[in-house]
């Protein structure tokens, strides 16, 4: 064979790969709204910088007749390539082959890409599309998993993972985007469960659609199992490579910085906040009078939305910010706002990224539900990763910081560097309404008139303790600013903790309340 | 109200235990220590289980599964422990006993009922 012939079947070889489950497969993913797993890799990275490996790989199961079977690639795609001009990691299951099923040689694949972007302190975005497990390899399959959530372990908190569910993704295969740092999901294209709608039926006779049962919109809003909901795949992209631009490399970089930026938001920031600490606003919009160019890349919008996530920038620098959301649930803590902001306080700790807090809270949300769901534990994870968090950490107190959640939202006692409060600040053990009632419950049961006794004696507390210069006066609050400061006084805390740098006691780890 | 521009799915099946909605619900107020926050509430708060104080003469299956045997009849009169019915579940067969000494004073389900988790299987009543 002449050096041409011998390329020409190379190029006949890797065509072929290419075609993947071939034309017939192809077009049953299109018509499902599904792009192929190629076709996302190259929405995702930049153009031309895509190379793949291992296409030539082939599974090893003989079992039912697979012996005979020819899988392309084995159902999954690997390879590095660029983003913005950085490097990534990728893999993306391939449905058209054989469901996307994981066999053995396809969970070789996919470990030998993940073990590559630890290597390299890269980050790693995986694209799931499977039917599951290849039933036909048996305990082969199970052991690939393994294998996959192991790695996905090791390398949490040293390189940026991030899961893509564009397709099925069943049993037991969801446990490795649950252990990455971002989820996307995608509507009517994603599903994550456990026990799918089949299971169900036969064991309680329910019927439920996949995606009643594990949609999209389900996981975005209810489980908290996707970070970011989007209603097309070219939607999602943009997403993904929006949030690459926020975030280190790896556990030893600072994010990209970026110009400097301005905030443009209109409203002046004084007018957000209503005078009345009962009635609710928008917190992003003190977000977005505050961040450069008024950006604000919300995470986890829909779950929780009483406490609100997300990254900005300031002064070009990427930065976390926390937020208690008074529009929603009166911006109360709750199960599932404290396991929210915990996620996030833990993964900018892991990534240098300094946290800036703005807190407005009544405290925990009261209710037996709330109680017997274990808010005790649930809530003691958002006091533990702002304690355990060495970056910087910067609150603002606008209205309300009463009790256990004046504590837990980042406050002096937990180490914060800077605690700023706007002359609107209430730092109290309770709100004036429920202290009066404690504190002058005699004296309202005894008066003539109760309640105007009680209105009295709440205006009395209010004069007294809803403000920020009690707190103030004992050093828990560096300084009260005028709302119109903000900005630059956190752009300056930001400057002066640059350096930061404070140990804890030697330990394997902690143990966090999980 | 919360900005949600995103389409809406249907989540009726979410809202399968109707719920009677207070007055202070349908104001959406958040009470905090006594005092009333004006604010919107979310899908979940929405269909929050009320709790409900448990009744000890009713006995509810603590996981979905199939009724495989039922050995006692209305009327009987059984000891702690014996067993009153077998509930399969997860492919196990769980031995559900009486909780006191006590008489069956209904049984509403049937030798091969499929049930949900919390149904309430047998009701009985302490017997001195």
């Amino acid at each position: 064979m002449s050096l041409k012939r011998n390329i020409l079947d190379l190029r006949k070889r890797k065509d072929q790969v290419r075609l993947g489950g071939g034309e017939e497969a192809i077009e049953k993913q299109a018509a499902m709204g599904k792009l192929t797993a190629r076709e996302r890799i190259h929405a995702i990275v930049d153009e031309g910088s895509f190379h793949e490996y291992d296409m030539f790989v082939e599974h090893v199961g003989t079992d039912f007749d697979m012996g005979n079977k020819v899988l392309a690639g084995d159902g999954v795609v690997i390879g590095t390539g660029t983003i913005y001009g950085s490097s990534v990691c990728l893999y993306a299951q391939d449905f058209t082959v054989a469901g996307g099923s994981l066999g053995l040689m396809h969970s070789r694949k996919i470990t030998k890409i993940m073990d590559h972007a630890l290597k390299m302190r890269v980050p790693l975005i995986g694209i799931n599309d499977s039917g599951g497990a290849r039933i036909q390899e048996g305990v082969n399959s199970l052991a690939g998993y393994g294998e996959i959530f192991f790695r996905n372990t090791l390398s949490s908190g040293v390189i940026p993972q991030i899961s893509v569910i564009l397709g099925p993704c069943a049993g037991g295969a969801v446990y490795s985007p649950a252990l990455t740092d971002f989820v996307f999901v995608v509507e009517n294209i994603s599903k994550m469960f456990i026990t799918g709608p089949a299971v169900i039926k036969s064991v309680l006779g329910e019927d439920i659609s996949m995606e009643a049962l594990g949609g999209a919109r389900v996981h975005a809003e209810i489980t908290g199992n996707a970070h970011f909901y989007a209603l097309s795949e070219k939607e999602c992209f943009e997403q993904i490579k929006k949030l690459i631009t926020y975030i280190p490399w790896n556990n030893t970089h600072k994010a990209k910085a970026f110009p400097p930026k301005e905030p443009k938001f209109k409203t002046k920031i004084e007018n957000i906040v209503p005078a009345d600490a009962r009635l609710p606003y928008d917190i992003r919009d003190i977000i977005k009078s505050i961040s450069d160019g008024s950006e604000f890349f919300e995470i986890m919008e829909l779950f929780a939305a009483n406490i609100v996530i997300g990254f900005g920038r300031m002064n070009g620098e990427t930065v976390g910010f926390v937020a208690n959301q008074p529009l929603v649930l009166a911006g109360v803590l709750d199960c599932d706002s404290s396991d929210k902001a915990a996620r996030f306080i833990r993964y900018c700790n892991a990534f240098n990224i300094p946290i800036i807090t703005l807190e407005d809270m009544p405290g925990y949300l009261p209710g037996v539900d709330q109680e017997h769901a274990g808010v005790i534990r649930h809530g003691a994870k958002i006091l533990y990763a702002y304690s355990e968090a060495t970056v910087p950490k910067i609150t603002v107190i606008i209205r309300k910081a009463y009790g256990g959640g004046y504590i837990a939202m980042n406050s002096r006692h937990l180490r914060a560097d800077f605690v700023f409060a706007w002359p609107t600040a209430e730092i109290a053990v309770m709100g004036p309404e429920g202290a009066a009632n404690i504190v002058f419950r005699k004296e309202i049961l005894e008066a003539a008139d109760p309640e105007a006794m009680r209105q009295q004696k709440i205006q009395e507390y209010k004069d007294k303790f809803a403000n920020p210069y009690v707190a103030a006066s004992k050093g828990y609050i560096d300084e009260v600013i005028e709302p119109h400061e903000t900005r630059k006084i956190l752009l300056h805390a930001l400057q002066i903790s640059a350096g930061k740098d404070v140990q804890g006691p030697s330990k394997k780890h902690g143990l966090p309340p999980f | 109200m919360f900005r949600d521009h995103r389409k809406n799915t249907d989540f009726h099946h979410f809202n399968q235990n109707e719920r009677i909605m207070t007055d202070q619900e349908k104001k959406q107020v958040i009470i905090v220590h006594s005092a009333q926050y004006q604010t919107t509430y979310n899908k979940k708060y929405l269909n929050r289980k009320v709790w409900e104080e448990p009744n000890f003469n009713h006995i509810k299956s603590y996981i979905p599964g199939t009724i495989i045997d039922i050995l006692v009849k209305e009327g009987q009169i059984l000891d702690e422990g014996e067993s009153i019915l077998v509930l399969e579940a997860m492919k196990m067969h769980n031995d559900i006993q009486m909780p006191f000494k006590g008489k069956i004073l209904k049984i509403n389900v049937e030798k091969g009922q499929k049930i949900p988790k919390s149904f309430v299987m047998l009701e009985i009543e302490p017997v001195e």
